[in-house]
Parts: structure tokens; sequence; C-alpha cells
């Protein structure tokens, strides 16, 4: 078989801002190995059916040891949180997070979060008043999931600040660094030592949790019994929470600042948003579609030989699947490359799908419509000031790193 | 054929007619305007109501979450239809393209269909099925009725027959906290439909939740009192059971009686058609302007051996109904089949049961994720080496997986390594489905004695 040298350049900085191009030749061969060893997937329908196969893990300890080589998310003192492992483990906690967070058991735990959101989203917008530019992810879509996510899990606000701060270092993890030698050391050495205060820190409010419970998550998590089955431990608790603070600081954070992005470069949706609040609903679906935040699925692995489009993976091979390319899949999505906010048969991969399907999804699609919908109402002729906009180095949760906004004004 | 513009005029200004206005027929109304037909359409529906959804029937609105009313289908788009509701169709006359209605007027069509679904089997003793206390289950009004008499606190609910709809009523008993207890001639719930290995893992659940499960056993007679409510009924086994409320859920018949003496191929199985939902007529011959979906078509599907399948499965109607409507304004060359691979779920017990395939076609199965012992596992149905069938239990989401593999003819048993398997997984078992040539519905009946004088004959209903 061919290999291809893409992944290096879809790692690379140089392309972060338009990686469409390369996923477009990534797909001219849906299944290919990459010279630097991952088997790269990035058709839909291939993407869809290994999401759903029961050979495909997604606990690299069943990697091939030559196989091993990519990055690690999770702190390597703690066990690995739940997106991490197979079932029958993977479905434990999952439903354990499940029955703190959602239907049946707690059905009223995002929806009931639907005031304070459309306050937090005010409050801030209201602290442009008197400017005539702001930076869209500072000002913004920062600090908006990071407060949403805290109220969520039970982080008193006093601790926010502290709480970002280890979440952005925790999730840098994601993706091979770059550097010297002694660079990516420092860079490891820094993820370690925000895993043990964040850690350390969580472990505090879980112990203060369990005598004096509240309504949030982390009480219902830490005063759980469970069903018929054991409760989590400490440990599980701590790398489980970790995963949570980081998918509901990073991901959140992209899909708004895409998402306006996105608008202001198609006036006429946003002026069609402007006019219609509710096409904000279908169009999250299509931002979802069009500019996912989760770009990558990087590190999933076959536990048996999979044939597949012609091409058999073998056992323990690394795995990277390319969403945000099935996103863009002529043979799945009628004009993949045009954001059309009413798209009909929108079944992208903007949550995934399979068993790992985004358990945040609801409350990430809260958030995005909240959030597009009133910024697009209050601000007036809002304008990129920079396009591209300078991005972030992640390639696997990708966004822009500022996102510079003229306007005119900001209506009540 | 009619590439001549004839299809051209009939989606222009054709008459259009649809009997049934229940889940088939609406899509395919739907379907029809989506492609562009522009003619007449009427919808005749013998139920006084628009289409409406049933699934919710023996779930929440039993439970009281949703009222019955509640439950009308989502249109996708505006049909423009005249509609013919609380009237059925009486008869039908090919010849004359013509459709006989109950109260004496008929309506002509160039194309017809047929989605006129089915009615739930009723309880055979037409005397003891008109007690006060004994119900079926099928339409927005067998749930209103059945809803209110649940919430009036009976003192014993039976329920007869542990197929899917007597499960998931049992299942709604337990949940509203009502004694129940479920008659079930098999040896286990379920047992027709999934096989006795599955069955057992539903008979744990039915125990679990404190139902009082009697399998091998048959209702022999329901017993009223002087005022004619149901008190009591009577079981083979000789046993009987004081009981308010008896709920049979015994099954369903097609909708096919007005279809007598129109030459179709139509019958207790429901209307034989192609796989392009063309009906048959008695001698075998396709006709070419009646087609067939949903509950009431028999077609044959390639997947499982041109078998002819009956399905009461709510996303075959739709995928039915669709490529129905499809052709019925295509010309033949534009014409498709409908490939649908039977799917179909449950509610139960907390339990959401997920199966694609056809199972009782199957000879093994086996558990290829999961474990039975927990209640939640994928167990795959083999037949003759290959796989035919899968169900879920609170694991769905691997059932599309199942799914390409029985639409690929894979091996069985799935030789590959998977996510979950456990060691009871390693090895198949006979599924345990009921011998095919002992009909599990129907009365039974049996001769004794040997001389003419003493033979006696004893009617045992289903």
């Amino acid at each position: 078989m061919t290999s291809v040298a893409l992944l290096g350049q879809i790692l690379d900085y140089a392309n972060r801002a338009d990686p469409y191009p390369l996923y477009a030749e990534l797909r001219r061969t849906p299944v290919v190995r990459d010279e630097s060893g991952p088997y790269l997937v990035s058709t839909y329908w291939e993407i869809q059916s290994l999401l759903h196969d029961p050979r495909v893990s997604s606990d690299i300890r069943n990697l091939a040891p030559e196989a091993k080589t990519g990055p690690r998310t999770d702190d390597p003192d703690l066990p690995p949180s739940f997106i991490r492992l197979d079932p029958p483990d993977h479905d434990r906690l999952r439903r354990l997070i499940m029955r703190t967070y959602g239907p049946p058991h707690s059905p009223r735990r995002v929806y009931g979060l639907h005031g304070e959101i459309s306050g937090i989203v005010s409050g801030l917008i209201d602290r442009f008043r008197g400017r005539e530019r702001i930076d869209l992810v500072d000002d913004f879509s920062y600090p908006f999931p990071v407060t949403v996510i805290c109220r969520l899990l039970g982080v008193p606000q006093e601790d926010e600040q502290r709480f970002h701060g280890w979440a952005d270092t925790v999730a840098t993890a994601i993706e091979p660094p770059v550097g010297t030698p002694d660079e990516q050391e420092a860079h490891w050495r820094a993820i370690r030592e925000a895993h043990h205060q964040l850690a350390d820190y969580l472990s505090g409010l879980i112990e203060q949790r369990r005598r004096a419970p509240r309504e949030d998550m982390i009480s219902a998590l830490a005063t759980d019994r469970g069903a018929d089955e054991s409760p989590m431990s400490l440990p599980e608790m701590l790398s489980n929470l970790t995963l949570l603070l980081i998918a509901g600081h990073e991901t959140t954070v992209n899909l708004i600042t895409n998402g306006m992005l996105t608008l202001l470069r198609h006036p006429d949706t946003l002026k069609q948003l402007r006019a219609d609040p509710d096409l904000v609903i279908p169009l999250v679906e299509e931002l979802l579609r069009f500019e996912p935040p989760v770009q990558l699925l990087p590190e999933r692995t076959t536990l048996d030989d999979i044939e597949i489009a012609g091409t058999t993976i073998p056992q323990g091979a690394s795995l990277w699947l390319v969403p945000a390319s099935g996103n863009r899949d002529p043979q799945r999505f009628p004009e993949p490359d045009r954001f059309l906010p009413d798209r009909p048969d929108n079944q992208h991969f903007g949550f995934g799908t399979g068993i790992h399907n985004c358990i945040g999804s609801p409350l990430a699609r809260l958030e995005a419509q909240t959030a597009l919908a009133e910024l697009v109402r209050r601000l007036d002729n809002p304008r990129l000031v920079e396009d591209p906009p300078p991005y972030r180095h992640n390639a696997v949760l990708r966004g822009p790193r500022h996102l510079p906004i003229a306007f005119d004004g900001l209506s009540r | 054929m009619a590439v001549d513009g004839s299809v051209e005029r009939l989606r222009r200004e054709g008459r259009i007619v649809v009997v049934g206005a229940s889940l088939a027929g609406l899509r395919a109304a739907e379907t029809l305007r989506e492609e562009g037909f522009t003619g007449t359409l009427t919808m005749i529906g013998d139920e006084p109501y628009e289409p409406y959804d049933r699934p919710p029937l023996s779930k929440q609105v039993l439970l009281g979450r949703v009222p019955a009313d509640h439950t009308a289908l989502p249109r996708r788009r505006a049909i423009e239809a005249q509609w013919r509701l609380g009237v059925a169709a009486a008869g039908l006359d090919p010849t004359a393209k013509r459709v006989a209605l109950a109260n004496g007027t008929s309506v002509e069509y160039d194309r017809l269909l047929i989605a006129t679904g089915v009615r739930s089997r009723p309880w055979p003793n037409e005397l003891e099925a008109g007690l006060d206390g004994v119900f079926v289950l099928r339409t927005m009004d067998d749930a209103t009725r059945l809803r209110h008499r649940l919430k009036a606190g009976p003192s014993r609910v039976l329920v007869i027959g542990a197929g899917f709809t007597g499960s998931e009523i049992a299942s709604v008993c337990r949940e509203r906290d009502l004694p129940v207890t479920v008659a079930e001639r098999g040896p286990t719930p379920l047992s027709g439909a999934l096989g006795s290995v599955i069955g057992d893992v539903a008979a744990q659940l039915h125990h679990q939740h404190g139902v009082d499960l009697r399998c091998g056993v048959m209702v022999t007679g329901l017993e009223g009192d002087g005022a004619g409510r149901l008190r009591r009924a009577h079981f083979s086994d000789g046993g009987t059971l004081d009981a308010e409320v008896a709920v049979v859920a015994l099954g369903a018949t097609r909708n096919t009686e007005w279809l007598a003496g129109s030459g179709l191929a139509a019958g207790p199985r429901g209307i034989a058609c192609d796989a392009g939902c063309r009906a048959f007529d008695v001698r075998g011959i396709v006709t070419d302007d009646v087609f067939v979906a949903g509950d009431v078509a028999r077609s044959p599907h390639p997947l499982f051996g041109y078998q002819f399948l009956s399905l009461e499965h709510w996303g075959n109607a739709v995928a039915q109904a669709e490529v129905a409507a499809h052709n019925m304004i295509c010309p033949g060359e534009e014409r498709r089949p409908h490939l649908w691979t039977p799917y179909f779920w449950s509610a139960q017990f907390g339990v959401n049961i997920k199966s694609v395939g056809v199972p009782n076609m199957a000879d093994q199965i086996i558990v290829s994720q999961g474990s039975l012992g927990e209640h939640r596992f994928t167990a795959a149905y083999g037949y003759q080496g290959r796989v035919i069938a899968a169900v879920t239990f609170d694991q769905a989401k691997w059932l599309e997986f199942y799914q390409r593999q029985i639409e690929q003819a894979a091996p069985f048993p799935p030789p590959f390594t998977t996510v979950d398997r456990r060691t009871e997984g390693m090895r198949p078992v006979p599924a345990g489905f009921p011998d095919p040539s002992v009909p599990t519905h129907g009365p039974q009946v049996t001769v004794s004695g040997h001389s003419p004088t003493d033979q006696r004959v004893t009617f045992t209903p289903a």
C-alpha cells in the first residue's frame, strides 16, 4: 500500500486556518496509512462504520507496541477516563456520569441551566458597552463556557480562574508537542504539574461535597451509590471530572468562535438570523458539520484485522478518524463546502457517533444557540477585523485563538 | 413502458387514493408530494382521527405521561389531501379502479395505495371479549380506555400474551404499582420473536419487577359477574385468577377482509406484493396500479431467501411507504426495491430492546458482546453459518454494525475479537424458537376418542 504524508501537514500550524483542502486530498483514498504510522480514515461512510464497529477500541493499551507514539491527555497517575476505555468499563462509567447529568435520572440538569446561561451571556455582552472592538475569544467565548461548566460541576466562582488555567494546560496534551526535546520535556512537565494541582483541588472539592452535598454534579457524583453496580472510586472521579472539565472548556469555546467567524464571513446568513432567531437551531447543526471543534479522533485501535473500503487495517494499528473531513464528504452531503444554515438531513459528526457520542451535546447546543443568537441580536454592524484570524496550535480541538470584531454599538 | 408521457400525466393530474390514514399512509402521501405529484390525493381512514403514532400508546400514554390524543404524527410537509376520515373502505373493484366505502359512496383512482395495517387479535370468545374489563390495545381509543381503567387502580391486571405489547403493558402496570399476572403459552416471554435464550432474560426482567409470570399456560376462559364485569380467568393448568382487568395481547390480524372478491392476493397474512410494492393478484401476477405498504404488506426480501415477510415495524412502514410512493409515480426503470432490513424496538422494565434482521429464521445464537446475566448484551443470530439477525438489550449503539454484518451475509459465529466479549459469548447455542411447523397462534383443536360416537373435539382458544 502507498503511504501518504498528510498527517504532518494537518498537524502543521501553517494549515490550521484552512485544513479542508488537505481533507479533500485525504478523501481521495478513504483509508490510508500515513507515513508516520497511523491509518487515516476520512470519508463519511467509513468513519460512520468504524465508529459503530466493536472491533475498534478506544483503549490505547490495545495498541501494538510499535504503534504507541501518540499524545496522552489523561493524567498518567490516574485510571483512564471513560472515553479512553472500552465496554464494559466504559459503559459503567458513562452510565454513572449520565445518572447525574441527564435523563432519565437527572432530566433537568441541562435544561435547568437555561436561565443562568442566558444571564451569563447577557452579562458578558453588557460589558462590551462603550467599546468599538472586542476579542470575541477572550471577552466572550472563553469566559462563557468556563463559567457554565464550573456552575454545572459546582466549582465555586472564586476558583474559576485557577481552574481555567489548569484546563488550558491539560488540554494542550491532546496533540504531539512541537519544538526541541528540551521544550517537549518542559511541555510534558507543565502538563503533569497541572494534572496534579487539578487532582488535588478536585479531591478537596469532592470531599467537601460528600459531607455537604449541593445541587451540582460533583455532589451528585460524590454521593451516588450507583444503581446495581459499584459507584465511582475517587481516582475514577478525578480522571473523569478532568475530562468533563476539558471537554466543557475547549470545545464550546471553539464552537462559538467558529460560529461567529462563519457568520461574519456570511453576512446574508447573519442578517437572516437576526430576522429569524429560531434559525439558530439548524444553524448550529450546520456549524457542527461545517467547522466542527473536534476535527480528529486520534488513537483508536483495532482488536482484529478490519477490512474496509478495500484496505485491511491490521490488528493493533493506530487509527485516526477525521470526522471534520467526513463532514465535508460530497458522497454524503450535497455541496459540502457550502454553509447552508437550514441544510436538511444533516447527520454530521460534530459530536461523533456510536458509543462515545458526546455526552455534552445537549449543553453545547444550548450554549452555542443562546450565545450566537444573542451576539447577533445585540452587536450592531459587526465586522471581522482580520481574516483568517490567528488560530490556536491545537489541530484536534481547532479554533481561533483570537477573533477581533469591530462593531458600531450595542442593542438592548 | 410508460415513458410515453402517461406517467408524466399521472404525476401532473392523476388521482391517487391512499386507503389507511396511519403512519404508512401519511408518509406515502408526503413522499408523493415531495416527489412532485400535483394531482388529486384522497386519504381514507376508518378512524375519525388524523394520523397518529402508535408506539407511545403502550408506554408513555398508559403511564399517563402523555395524553392519548397528543401522539399525532408530525407532518413533514403539507400534503393537500382530501381526507375521508371515520369511514372504512368496504371493497375494491380493480377493473373499474374504484374503492367502495362503508357509507355507500366510492372513490375512483388511477393509482391506489393500500396501507390498511393490522388490528389487534380479539379474544376469540365474543361473549367473554365483551365483558367490562377486557381490553385490547391497538388504537388511540383502546389506549384511552385502558389508561382510564389502570388509573382507577384495579386489584389485579391479567395480561394475556407476553409478546412485545403484552410485556410493555405488564411493565407499565408495575411502574404504576399495579399487581399484574402475565399468561404466556410459550416457554418464556418474547420467545416467538427472539427465542427462549433471550426470552429467559425477559422472564428475569418480569420476575425482578414483581410480575406474576406464568409461562407454558393458556387462558381458557374469562368469567364475568352478574353485572357483566370481568371477575376471574381460567387457565389450561386448571388454575384460576381473580382479575378486574384483562388485556388481550395475542398479536394482530391484517385488515384485508374488505378486499375479499377484489382478486388481489390478500389474506390473513397480508397482501402479497413484489419488492417494488406492487400487489399481486390471486394468480400471482403483479398489478401495476395497486400498491401496498406497511403492516398489511407481505413482500419478498432477497436477503432472507426471498421469503415473503410481513412486518409490523414502525421503520418498515416508513421505508416501504416511501418506496411505494416513489414507484407509484415513476416509470419502470426508475423504480426502486424495498430492501429495508427489518428493525424494531421495545422499551420494558427500564430496558431498551432493539432487534435487526429476522431473528426467528435463526437456528443458533451467540452473545457477541456483554452479558445475559447483566441484562446488557448484544446477541447475534445465525442461520446456516451466516449472521441473520441481532438483538441488543441496552446496547443499541452496536446494532448498526450487526446490520451491516447481516447485509453482507457475514459468517456465523462471528470469528473476530470485539470489545466486551465475555467467556459466555464464545460458544453458539440453539436459539430456542418454537417449532415453525406448530402454529403459535390460532385456537388449538384436539380430537379424542376412537369410535365416531365417542369422539370429542376440544377447542382451546389461543
